[in-house]
Order: structure tokens, then sequence, then C-alpha cells
């Protein structure tokens, strides 16, 4: 068994409570959720923390998924497992329950969180992905109540590290809806449950004469963090749907992207990947937007 | 005589026949185990007791220069805190391994690779000891390490083992078998020859339940009970005796229920030795368990072989002979499992199931700066390596002549007539027919629609490979004139009491893992005496308990102790005749055994059940001159030779064309380990041992970066199969009995880990056939297959 270092665990009972305490204790403080990503990481003690907040009990308050005007709203709580089986949202951004299905294995996907995921920041999370990709905005709580809404490109800082500072929550995630949409996720993984070798998400949305009217790709693994592509959007943009086009976004996705050689695989293999799933899933994308 | 037989279960029910001997049958294990009632290592709890957690070093090799552990001493809970030159005082800092080379249990000099133990702390729980080796203050002096393993014998390499008198560089051991001169005279005449180098890489057995110990050292009695997660608990008592000093009637280990062993446990690991230490030092119980960091990065690992095969063989392919050269790498102290006089386990058997002219092999073995080990991880001594040598290089040859795989292997069998076969290696292959057992792997397979299927489907650029492997294994050691570990010889005890009510203790010196001896052996016993198996209790796993014998690894429980088992049921059930013969009041030669009873030949009514015998043991009235009362009897069994099992697998693979992913879609087992005892246990035999080759051919290596450090120190790093990577198993089976096992029976237990790599990887290769590709090496991770793809296949490591 491994053990972490000595911390002290408090259970949150609001989320203006749990932010009180963030306040009050500082860098020496973590919120846990799922936990699926920090307690291995103290168990290693690789991650030392003072103190552990333990937000599940907010789950109530902040697992939900909400449709609004143009919105989809879901809360940072909301559990994998939540989101994976969601028929409203499958509808909605079929590249959720994609990417939900090859998310780690049950036991995780009970307990970790959308929150958690996008929080812990690893640059190989599928669902920073799919948020990029659905070009989502995160609405990030503080002090005295004040919320700020950040675009995913300013909520990652960097590998590891959000814009939500001390005393800050991620409290919800934003999705536009738009009309005529599609989207669809891939992973190529060395097992299934493990961190992704790469992966691609990609969204578009047709114009009523059947040319793309805006599409966004996202991909995991293969740089500091997650990001959408504008390029690849621009290429695609008042085009016919076509395999010529796909090959191009391919393309780009090869070149804009930063992997590099590891465990998983070599800098080429994820360039070659990066290219390959981003066609496959723009294919798919439209496909579905057409349905 | 071979029976051929197709194995298909249609439903649970068919696996609960109550048989009275040999057949399916619930195990008997399982009610405990599936309830949550099992007893682990790790579930003792003694009064007092307390644990211990070990200080590894960071570095693969380095100096020790200072241990300061004042800090851990004052840290609150901590009861002892114990370095290598605490145990040097007791002269305890260096052990004996299996392979008679030595090993720290603390380093004292030097620390030789990343995980090495450098010190323990004893404390009032689990959180406090490991608390405290924080705090524990080490200066080491950094050294370059040996990482490649082709540079371990460079002029300029780094010195790894300075500990060993008159040691200047870092080579391990020197190993040939074969006719050199014999096989190049085959070779210089063949028309065909085909070389490939061939990478095994370190693998690791991973076992759910990691190492540990349990220690309580009686200062008053002197005794040393010792729980521990060991394969061979008496080889352990016996070897802890002469480390250790202690007298080997006050020492008893106890192998409770193990959670998978795989042959991780079957060295003793300083841990262990570091338990016993802290008992003695603070007089209380003492727990260790190795956290899944610890387990993966110093424990036995397997393999690590690179290897130089060549098959040399006439145009219309027949094999003449193989030859191989082989770059074994040991680590930082010989800690290979095996018997002392086979420093390379049974490789020698790499010329496979086929009938050569010629073969020879030389090995190079060498230290290098990282964990110690070597043959663990269900491979029956080696044997792996062998079969995947052999059975790739056959492939290779294939390819070469364009011949089928299939037909290639059929044409070069060896043939029933020709058993006991002895190889050009000096193995005497007890039994074997093979084709029957090639055919109906064929067979279920279909063979021919599969290769029709690839066709079309390579028409249209879709990648589907077939792979083929044919082994033979050598399990069951062995025989006691040439087979011994650190001098004690391979053979087991048995031992069976008939309680006066009829019911039955059968007392084993082997220890399950989870192979399921207390129903096999029940089993076994029942066939031979006619008790139900419901009705025996398998004893196993306590010295104190049971036998002397050398444990459960390399498929040898049922081939040595099996036979045993067996052996002594029959000396009971002489014993046995002898009674009826008094009871019915006819002679023994009047006596026939009809399972469960003696009856009086001709007359059927006259009959007495071995029950009603068992109570006449035990009972009042007057025995037959010159027998004892009681019903028991024991044995040691001494084998006369290792047993052989074969079997045919063969594998199907999509490969993704875009991503490079494979996908295992079928895999056909055909498995002939003579003699069935529990088809649903050999079942779940292969099973497993299927779903480890899948392991290793797609995902599974313990790789190291340029400094030394293990990258694989976590299942995230080092991944092992799921459910999800592996197809529905199809078994098979043949039947050819081993003639000198008094029940037939071959052993099963790593048949399908040693086969079926070789068979995966052989498919991949063949799906990549129109890419040109001959040869790539494990693990076949998309990356890996991709570069193949590519024309740049490189090895592992």
């Amino acid at each position: 068994m491994q053990v972490p270092a000595p911390f002290e665990y408090e259970r949150a009972t609001s989320v203006d409570q749990a932010i009180g305490l963030l306040e009050r204790l500082g860098s020496s403080a973590r919120l846990v959720a799922g936990g699926h990503s920090l307690l291995p990481m103290m168990k290693l003690r690789l991650a030392n923390f003072e103190y552990l907040i333990d937000i599940n009990p907010l789950h109530d308050e902040l697992g939900y998924i909400r449709s609004q005007a143009n919105e989809l709203r879901i809360g940072a709580m909301t559990r994998h497992r939540e989101l994976l089986e969601s028929d409203e949202l499958a509808a909605a951004f079929p590249i959720f329950r994609d990417a939900e299905r090859v998310i780690a294995d049950p036991v995780v996907r009970n307990r970790g969180t959308l929150g958690g995921s996008l929080c812990q920041a690893d640059p190989s999370e599928d669902l920073s992905a799919v948020c990029t990709t659905l070009d989502a905005s995160c609405v990030i709580r503080g002090p005295g109540g004040a919320e700020r809404v950040v675009s995913m490109e300013e909520f990652h800082v960097g590998p590891y590290e959000t814009a939500v500072g001390d005393g800050e929550m991620l409290i919800e995630v934003r999705f536009p809806v738009r009309a005529n949409g599609g989207s669809a996720y891939q992973k190529v993984e060395r097992r299934a449950g493990d961190w992704a070798v790469v992966s691609a998400g990609a969204a578009v949305w047709l114009a009523a004469d059947g040319t793309i009217a805006d599409a966004r790709v996202g991909l995991a693994a293969v740089g500091p963090n997650t990001t959408g592509i504008p390029e690849i959007s621009e290429a695609l943009r008042g085009h016919e749907p076509a395999e010529e086009l796909y090959e191009r976004a391919g393309a780009i996705a090869a070149r804009v992207c930063d992997p590099v050689t590891d465990q998983r695989g070599s800098e080429d293999y994820k360039r070659h990947l990066a290219d390959e799933l981003t066609r496959r899933t723009l294919r798919t994308a439209v496909e579905r937007a057409r349905s | 005589m071979t029976t051929v037989h197709e194995s298909r279960t249609s439903s649970f029910d068919d696996n609960d026949q109550k048989p009275v001997g040999f057949g399916r049958m619930l195990r008997k294990e399982d009610p405990r185990l599936i309830r949550g009632r099992g007893r682990f290592t790790d579930d003792v709890q003694l009064p007092g007791m307390l644990h211990l957690a070990i200080l590894r070093s960071p570095f693969a090799h380095a100096r020790v220069v200072s241990v300061d552990t004042s800090a851990a001493e004052a840290s609150p809970g901590v009861r002892a805190v114990v370095t290598g030159e605490t145990l040097k005082g007791l002269g305890l800092a260096w052990m004996p391994t299996l392979s008679n080379d030595v090993q720290a249990v603390l380093a004292t000099d030097k620390v030789r690779f990343q995980g090495q133990e450098v010190a323990f702390v004893v404390a009032d729980d689990r959180y406090a000891a490991r608390d405290a080796l924080e705090l524990i203050d080490v200066e080491y002096d950094v050294l370059d390490p040996v990482i490649d393993v082709r540079q371990a014998l460079a002029p300029d390499a780094p010195l790894i083992r300075d500990d060993l008198e008159g040691k200047t560089n870092n080579h391990c051991f020197d190993w040939e078998t074969g006719d050199a001169d014999e096989t190049e005279a085959v070779f210089a005449r063949a028309d065909v020859v085909v070389a490939q180098d061939i990478v095994y890489p370190r693998v690791h057995p991973a076992p759910m339940e990691t190492c540990g110990a349990v220690a309580d050292f009686d200062a008053v009695e002197g005794k040393l009970k010792l729980w521990s997660t060991t394969q061979a608990p008496h080889a352990h008592r016996t070897l802890y005796a002469i480390v250790a000093g202690l007298p080997e009637h006050k020492i008893q280990v106890i192998a409770p229920d193990i959670g998978g062993g795989f042959g991780n446990k079957v060295p003793i690991y300083p841990g262990y030795v570091c338990a016993i230490v802290g008992s003695i030092v603070t007089g209380k119980p003492v727990k260790w368990m190795e956290d899944r960091s610890e387990n993966l990065i110093s424990t036995g690992f397997a393999r690590d072989y690179i290897m130089r095969g060549e098959i040399a063989a006439t145009r219309d392919g027949k094999i003449l002979g193989i030859r191989t050269n082989v770059l074994a790498d040991h680590g930082a102290f010989n800690g290979t499992a095996a018997p002392v006089k086979y420093p390379a386990g049974f490789f020698g058997v790499f010329t496979g199931s086929y009938d050569l002219e010629a073969a020879y092999c030389k090995m190079t073995a060498v230290y290098t700066n990282k964990a110690p080990g070597g043959v663990a991880y269900a491979c029956s001594f080696r044997i792996t390596e062998a079969v995947y040598l052999v059975e790739r290089i056959v492939d290779c040859l294939a390819a070469e002549l364009d011949m089928d795989p299939a037909e290639l292997r059929l044409k070069n069998f060896i043939q029933p007539d020709q058993f006991p076969y002895t190889t050009k290696t000096g193995w005497v292959y007890d039994s074997g027919n093979y084709e029957p057992t090639m055919r109906q792997a064929m067979d279920i397979a279909g063979y021919a629609e599969l290769r029709a299927e690839q066709a079309e489907k390579r028409a249209r650029g879709e990648l589907m490979g077939i792979g083929i492997s044919f082994f033979t294994e050598a399990v069951g050691a062995g025989p006691r004139k040439n087979m011994d570990i650190l001098g004690l010889g391979m053979a087991d005890g048995c031992e069976l009491r008939v309680h006066p009510t009829g019911k039955a203790v059968v007392r084993l010196s082997v220890k399950t893992q989870g192979q399921g001896h207390e129903t096999t052996f029940a089993q076994i016993v029942a066939e031979e005496i006619g008790i139900p198996p419901a009705d025996i209790e398998v004893v196993h796993g306590d010295t104190d308990q049971t036998p002397f014998g050398l444990g459960t690894y390399g498929s040898r429980s049922t081939p040595v102790s099996g036979a045993a088992a067996a052996l002594v049921a029959r000396k009971v059930r002489d014993k046995a005749q002898l009674i009826a013969s008094a009871m019915l009041e006819v002679t023994v030669a009047d006596l026939e055994w009809v399972k469960g009873s003696f009856q009086v030949k001709g007359d059927p009514a006259k009959a007495v059940t071995i029950q009603q015998i068992a109570m006449r043991a035990h009972g009042a009235g007057d025995l037959p001159d010159g027998v004892e009362g009681g019903l028991e009897a024991q044995i040691c069994y001494n084998p006369s030779n290792l047993t052989y099992p074969h079997g045919a697998y063969i594998c199907v693979v999509d490969v993704d064309p875009g991503t490079a992913q494979v996908k295992v879609r079928r895999f056909i087992a055909v498995d002939d380990c003579g003699t069935r005892i529990n088809p649903m246990i050999i079942e779940g035999q292969v099973h497993g041992g299927l779903t480890d080759g899948v392991g290793m051919a797609l995902m599974e290596m313990i790789s190291f970066d340029e400094d030394g450090n293990c990258l694989g120190a976590s299942l995230m790093d080092y991944l092992i199969p799921t459910a999800l990577e592996v197809p529905d198993w199809e078994t098979g089976y043949t039947v050819t009995p081993s003639p000198h096992h008094p029940i037939g029976a071959k052993g099963v237990g790593e048949s399908a880990t040693v086969g079926s790599p070789p068979a995966i990887v052989n498919a991949v290769v063949d799906a990549l056939k129109p890419y040109g590709v001959r040869h790539a090496d494990m693990p076949l991770t998309p990356s890996r297959v991709w570069d193949a793809m590519r024309g740049r296949a490189t090895p592992p490591i």
C-alpha cells in the first residue's frame, strides 16, 4: 500500500464555504473531487498538500446538465458517468459520449468529475480536448461570490496549471449550442484505460447550403496543453466537406502540434496520429451534422 | 496413445460434475476467496505488531557515503531504524541468491540499481514508518551506470560488482549447449540460411498481491514464525536457516493465501530478511508489505534476452539446424531462480518441436545496473524465450521459402514413433504426437478460410494477420541427479492420512498461488482411493504441517507433487487392501479394486468400502499380522525425467492501417498436457496465460532511461492487459500421457504464457507482410507497429 504524507481533511458544505476555506488556507490546500489523479500523486508523494477539502458533498449543488437558450451548462461536479449516460448531452454533443466511453474505466468514471478533469490540466486529458473542441468557457467563482468566465484557451495556463487562482473554484462549464452541428472524438491508447497516445475531437457546423459554417478541432497529448487550432477552422470554413479538405486539416494538425517522444510513442507517430485522427473525427462530425 | 477431443462447455453447470476423481468440478477454494474470506499475508494481524518500510535508492549506481538516521529515529512512533552497517555487524548485510551469487540485503558499499534497499524503519504503523523514511539522510556519490546491456562488457564500462573479489568486468557467466562444429557443418551445406535479431524485452510478473511478510520471533522459544508470500516455503525455510544461522526446526514458514505469483514469489527478497531482523531487534511481530512501485522496480523481473537466431534448411523446407547467440541481462545481482546446473534455465529446448540434425547455443550473461531476478513470470525456466526464438525464426524461414508457416511446421515435427526423442541439445522428450494437435487448432480456426479471407482483405488494403506457434515445454523439475536449487534436490514429499470415518487429509509440499491445488490434489487422491474430493482436505504452505519439497513454479506441481499425491494414495490403497482381505476373509489376490471399494473377484456383493476399511484400520479388533493401525502413508517422489507438454496456438489479428493499432480478433489454443485432472482449471490456466501473452506481445516492458531510472514503476506506466484487449479464447485439447508419470499428467500452468507471444507476434508480422516486414520486436505498441510499417522497426532496447 502506498501511503501519502500527513494531511488534514475537511468536508465542504457549500461552494462558498469551500471557497472560504481555500481563501484561509491558501496554496497549502487543495480541493479533491473524484481524486483519481490527485490521490495517486499524493500516494506517490509527488504531490503533498497540508489540507484536502473534499467537495464531493457539493455534488447536489454542482452536479447538473442544463439546457439554456443557445447554451448548455454543466456543473463542475458532474461525474463522468453522468456525462456518459446523458442522452440530452449525447444529442447535443455526441463528442461527449465518444470521449467518455474511452476515459479510464467504470470505477474512475463513477467518481471523476468534469471540473476535476479540467483543473488537473493534464495535457493528455480527454475532457479538456472535448471542451476545447466545443469552444467551452469556464465559470470561476472567487471570494464573496464574484464570478468570472474564461475561455478554454485562457483556462489552461500550462501543463497542470489553470487560471483558477488561490481562493477560487471552477464551478461550471458552458457550451455554446449552434444549429446543424456534429461532433466526434477518437483516441488512440496502448490499452483500455490508458492515457491517450493522441486523441482528437472535432466539431462541425454546417450552413444551409451544406458548406462548413464553422469547425473546430481539439487535440490532446500532443503539446503542453490541449488547444484549439484556429488555422484548421480557417481552412475549413466556407468549404464543401470533402476528403481533400479533411486531409488539409489533418496536415495542419500534424504540423502545428508539438508532441514529444515518450513511452506512449514517438514524436513522428504522434504527428501522424494528429493527422489521422483529425481526418477521422472531421469525417464523423460532418456525417453527424448531416443526419 | 493419443485421443483427440474438442473441448467446449456450454454452461457453468457443466463445470460442476462432482467427480470422484478427474473431471470438471468447481474449485474448493473459491467460496473462501470469492467471499473475501481468503487470508493473505497482509491479513495477518498479531498483537503488538509493528510495521516496516524500506528506504530505496533513487540512483542506479552510487557509492553510499553516509547514512544519517538520527532524525528518523526521533520521529513519532519509530521503534528502530536499521542500515546496512547495522546488518554488517550481524553478518547479514549480504545473502546468497538462488544462483550462487550474493545480493545485498541493505547496501553497505554501493547501490547497484534504482530501488535497491538501503535502510528500513520499524514503527507503530505503516504511515509512521513511511514518514520516517523521508527523514533518513543518505549521502550518495553518484557513479556512471551500466544500462545498455550491449555496452556492459566494453573495456571502459563502469565496474558494478566490485564487491566480488578479483572482479574486473561485468561478466556474469558464459554458457553453451549443442555442438558448434556439427552445427557449422550443417549450416555450410544448407540451401537456405535465415538469420534474425530477436529481443525478448524485460517484463515483470506483476502479481495482484505484492510481496510481503510478517515475522514473529519468539526470543524465549527461540522460534521464528514467518508468514510470507512465498511459492516455495520449504526451500525458503532451509535458506533462512543457512543465511541467518537459525536452527531449521525453529523456523516455521507459512505461506497463506497468495494473490498470484508467476515466479515473482520464488526468490528470497531483502524485505523478508529485513522483517525477520526487525522482529528480532524489536522483540515484536513485524509486518512488511511492499507497495506497487516497490514490487515493479525491485523484485524478480523476467526475460531480457537479446538473441540472434539462425536457421538452416533445404530449399523444400526441411529444417536442418538452429543456432543462436544470446546476450542475457541479469541485472545487478544474479538472482535467477533455476536449478543451479542450468544457469540459462531450460533455454536449451530452443530446438522446439522439430527433428533437427544439429543445434548450438552460445550465451553470455552480464551484470547491469538494473533490478536482479530473472526467469520469473510463468516462463518454465526460460522456455518462454526459447519458444519465442524458435517459433519466430521458423516463421522467418517460412517467409524466406514463401511457404505456409503451418505447412513448414507440419513438415518438420518430431514424429510419434521417435519418442522418447533426444534433442540435439540433450533433452529427452518423453512423449508427443504433434500433428493431431496442430490439425485440431487449424480445424477450429478454419485455417484455409482464414487465409482466403486474408487474401481478400489484402486486396482491399486491409491488414489481417494469422500467426501460428507450436511449442514443446519441459516442466516438472526435476530429477534430483541433475537438478537442485542451492543443493536442495527437486523431489517432493506428500503425506496422506485417512481418518476413521473415511475422510482424508493430504499434505503437500507445493503451494498454490491461484492454480487450484486444493481442488486438483483432492481429485488426484480421489481418483486413486475413491474418497470424494469434498471429503479430502488439502493442507499446504505451512512448513510445520507439510512434508519437505521445493515448491510451486516451473509448472512443477502436477508433474512432481501430483505424482507424489497419486503414489501416496496408492500406498494407502495397498494397505487398505491388506485390511480388506482380513475383513472379507479372502487373500489379497482375490480382491479387485473398483473405485471406492475392494470386492471379492467374481462376487461383487462381497465388498468393503474405503470408508469401512478406514474405520477398521482405526477401530477395535485385530488387524492382519504385520499391519499397523491407522491408514496413512508418506512418500518423497523423485521424477525420472521432466514432462513435455505441447500445444498449437493460432492467433488472428487485425491492424488498423491508419493508427497501427493491433486488435487480437481470435485466438485458438489447443493444449496437450497429458492426462487432464480438472479441465475447468486447465482452461482457466490457459486463459490466464494467453492473457499474459497478449500483454507481453503488445504492451508490457520494463524500460529504463539512460540514467537507469525505471520507467515502469506503476501500473499506469507498466501496462498489463485487461479483458478489453483479449478475445473470447477458443480452446481445444489432445491427450498424450507422460509415460513415466504415475497418472500421465504433464503440467500446464505456463504453457499458454510460453506459447502465446510468438503466435501474436507472428500474426502481426504476417499482417504487415504487404509492407515487407519480416520481424518486429515486442512490445508491439501502436507506435512500434507504425515504425515497422515504415520500414524502420527498431529493437525496444
